[in-house]
């Protein structure tokens, strides 16, 4: 990635944002007076509000860098994350379990889990939880951090004492630090405010890029048409390996692909991993069990409010693959115009790497192209296209290039693609200075608010389901107030220790990952069963989530990948699979995932129902009204304006949905 | 919460708006994208977005309504 050069224009919409964000802090501490305030935002903000924060929270820069690296790899067909995925579970979340959570005057998941089963399934949950929140924010301070040294002008180094300090370090602790500032001072206000602002950053930053990207292929019909290239021959812009073709409509249709097997999509999932694995288990999983998210409509002004910030949350959450996956598929389709000179950016290879592949290119006999091509993939250190070196090598031998333009072919000539810079890389070529500005914000902007969402999830988990709950019960709220604020310090503390994690193991990022896919996985099956069977025990819902996630665990223990078998079968790498021997090989790391999720999900609904069954209720009929659906009495909102009620929205969005899902079929 | 999030948004958006727009008259030549002056076009489009907030605010008063 050649460094994007700045200018004062782009630092000052920068800097506003940082004004603007702080600002906000500064000027809801006069609100925090209680607990409830800094915690929970005493339940007092309006639907749109938590609405935009809803999605927010989940639209970190991961996602935004991720849908439009999945947006090139996949196609149109990562849409099922949010047709298939979250719109439905959204829904499910307003109409049947908002009233369970807010009705229950519950402040967290966790604590709705202690008042519907017992204290040990909700000490599983929060400690499982706070852990996840922290490793989620330290991953998000690790990229941010990465792409600001990457960006600012500004090297840093620093001797304390012997310990080495460099950008890297410098750039974290300030973001860090900011983050601290304004959470501080306003609490969950705070970090759902700045999510508001950061959406509208977001969504008014890329737009331009789509539109210009969009522009410059064509428009959306000539991109399609490209993208038939690439699903025909994917190898040419390094997605697959040589040899594979899928049929032309792999890359725009969202079911056909899908509906023809594994080995006819690029992602290799069917049709019952995707709807189950994906659609039902992980997403419902997700989106309905999820603190993170749920403490945004847990926060709305009263019942109406809170059920409704899912369904208001859905409606531009149904449109951003226009905003997040079609980068992605811009950049595939940009790939094979070849006047655009644009490639999918190759993984980063250092400047010294180049110098000597350049020099042999300049100095390799032209007679023997074999041993030349093979030099200049060993001084870059990365996997290379021969037909591409071999061409340079021969055009340098003809008459000599220049270094920049040998530069350009080895660039050209790198066998791999850094998906992840796809997003950076359009940023780049249709924004001018100024538009880069506002753009690179709303990156920034995700990152930190991905930090402060969960950081507020944390605290108030931390507060009220383990500080108040088994160290020091029975204080005065004052107590809580400040242990909340201590409590986010040490949230941010840890974060930075983690994204120290992240940073330093080669695959930290993977594992992670694989963690919270085995602690979220059976855990909607926990729920499912709890708010709508009176019959289940807490000792059924503790032994289940236990067995959920140890099921997941030998899951992936016991299945991998083709990728990750060497040729004697041996495996490659431990974070995908298959250390206790291979059971099953997936054709894909999505399909196994989405596998082990419904297998987690099975398992834990299977054991919750067998366990709860062989024994005694401890809860009755009265303790569990609000929490159990057979025993609360429904919400009557007839006397709203049917175009108001929840169901009725529900079902207008779910519709809607299904069209968007036709259109694309 | 006693801050109406509108007056944030609409000032953070009018401000950007205003300075892409004005950098967009005064450099078109370092502007364009394509064949747009896109930093006075996108910038006129934030100017919009941020007054309407605004106007929200100040219409909405202190206690905006649960839209």
């Amino acid at each position: 990635m050649q460094p994007i050069h700045l200018q004062w224009i782009d630092y000052t919409i920068l800097i506003a944002y940082v004004a603007f964000v702080l600002g906000i802090g500064w000027a809801l501490a006069r609100y925090m007076k209680t607990s409830a305030d800094f915690l929970t935002s005493a339940r007092s903000i309006p639907t749109w509000v938590t609405g935009l924060a809803f999605i927010s929270a989940n639209l970190g820069a991961l996602e935004l860098v991720g849908m439009a690296a999945s947006g090139a790899k996949y196609g149109i067909a990562t849409a099922h994350f949010y047709w298939v995925g979250a719109i439905p579970a959204m829904i499910f979340l307003a109409v049947f379990m908002m009233p369970f959570y807010y009705g229950s005057k519950a402040r967290s998941v966790p604590e709705y889990l202690k008042m519907r089963f017992d204290e040990r399934v909700r000490a599983l949950n929060s400690i499982a939880f706070a852990v996840m929140t922290i490793f989620a924010s330290g991953i998000s301070m690790n990229a941010l951090a990465k792409l600001l040294t990457n960006l600012l002008p500004w090297q840093f180094r620093f001797d304390l004492g012997g310990l080495h300090l460099g950008s890297y370090d410098v750039y974290l602790w300030i973001c860090s630090a900011v983050v601290l500032l304004y959470v501080l001072k306003g609490g969950l206000t705070s970090a759902i405010y700045t999510e508001v602002l950061q959406f509208f950053m977001i969504v008014l930053g890329f737009a331009p890029v789509v539109y210009l990207g969009l522009q410059d292929v064509g428009g959306w019909h000539a991109m399609n048409h490209s993208l038939q290239a690439v699903a025909v021959n994917p190898s040419a812009l390094y997605l697959k390996d040589a040899g594979i073709s899928y049929a032309p409509n792999a890359w725009t249709s969202a079911w056909q692909p899908v509906l023809a097997g594994p080995a006819h999509n690029p992602m290799g999932v069917d049709l019952i991993a995707m709807i189950f694995g994906l659609g039902f288990v992980l997403s419902f999983g997700y989106w309905c069990t999820n603190f993170l998210v749920v403490q945004r409509a847990m926060a709305a002004k009263n019942m109406t409010a809170a059920r409704n910030t899912p369904l208001v949350a859905a409606v531009p959450k149904m449109f951003f693959p226009f905003l997040v996956i079609v980068p992605g598929m811009i950049a595939a389709a940009l790939c094979t115009i070849p006047d655009k000179g644009y490639r999918i950016p190759p993984p980063i290879v250092s400047e010294e790497n180049y110098a000597k592949a350049i020099d042999v290119v300049k100095s390799a006999a032209p007679a023997d192209s074999y041993a030349a091509v093979k030099a200049v993939g060993d001084a870059l250190g990365k996997k290379i296209d021969t037909g591409k070196i071999a061409s340079l090598v021969a055009a340098n031998a003809a008459n000599k290039l220049s270094d920049t333009d040998i530069k350009q072919g080895l660039y050209n000539g790198i066998a791999e693609n850094d998906y992840d810079n796809v997003i950076l890389s359009l940023v780049k070529k249709y924004c001018p200075a100024g538009l880069l500005g506002l753009a690179l914000t709303a990156l920034l902007a995700s990152f930190m608010s991905g930090m402060a969402g969960n950081v507020t999830a944390f605290n108030t988990v931390c507060t009220y389901d383990l500080y108040q709950a088994y160290v020091a019960p029975n204080r005065n709220d004052n107590h809580y107030f400040w242990t909340g604020k201590v409590i986010t310090v040490l949230g941010i503390v840890l974060s930075i220790g983690a994204a120290y994690f992240a940073s330093m193991f080669y695959n930290a990022m993977d594992i992670i990952q694989l963690v919270f896919g085995f602690v979220n996985a059976p855990l909607f099956a926990t729920f499912l069963l709890g708010m709508f069977w009176k019959r289940t025990t807490g000792t059924g819902a503790f032994i289940g989530l236990f067995g959920g996630i140890a099921s997941s665990a030998l899951f992936h223990a016991f299945t991998t990948v083709p990728s990750n078998l060497d040729a004697s079968k041996h495996i490659v790498s431990v974070a995908k699979g298959g250390y206790l021997g291979v059971l099953q090989v997936f054709p894909s790391e999505m399909a196994q995932n989405f596998w082990l999720a419904a297998f987690a999900f099975i398992a834990c609904f299977g054991l919750t129902l067998l366990i709860s069954l062989l024994t005694a209720r401890t809860k009755s009929d009265v303790e569990l009204k609000g929490l159990v659906y057979s025993l609360t009495p429904k919400i009557v909102d007839t006397n709203m304006p049917f175009y108001q009620r929840p169901a009725v929205v529900g079902i207008a969005l779910l519709i809607v949905c299904v069209i968007l899902n036709f259109i694309f079929w | 919460m006693g801050l109406d999030i509108r007056w944030p948004i609409g000032l953070m958006f009018s401000l950007i708006g205003l300075l892409l727009a004005l950098f967009g008259l005064a450099k078109p030549s370092e502007s364009m994208s394509l064949s747009y002056n896109i930093n006075l076009i996108w910038g006129i489009v934030l100017l919009v977005f941020g007054v309407l907030m605004l106007l929200g605010a100040l219409k909405g008063g202190k206690n905006p309504p649960a839209a």
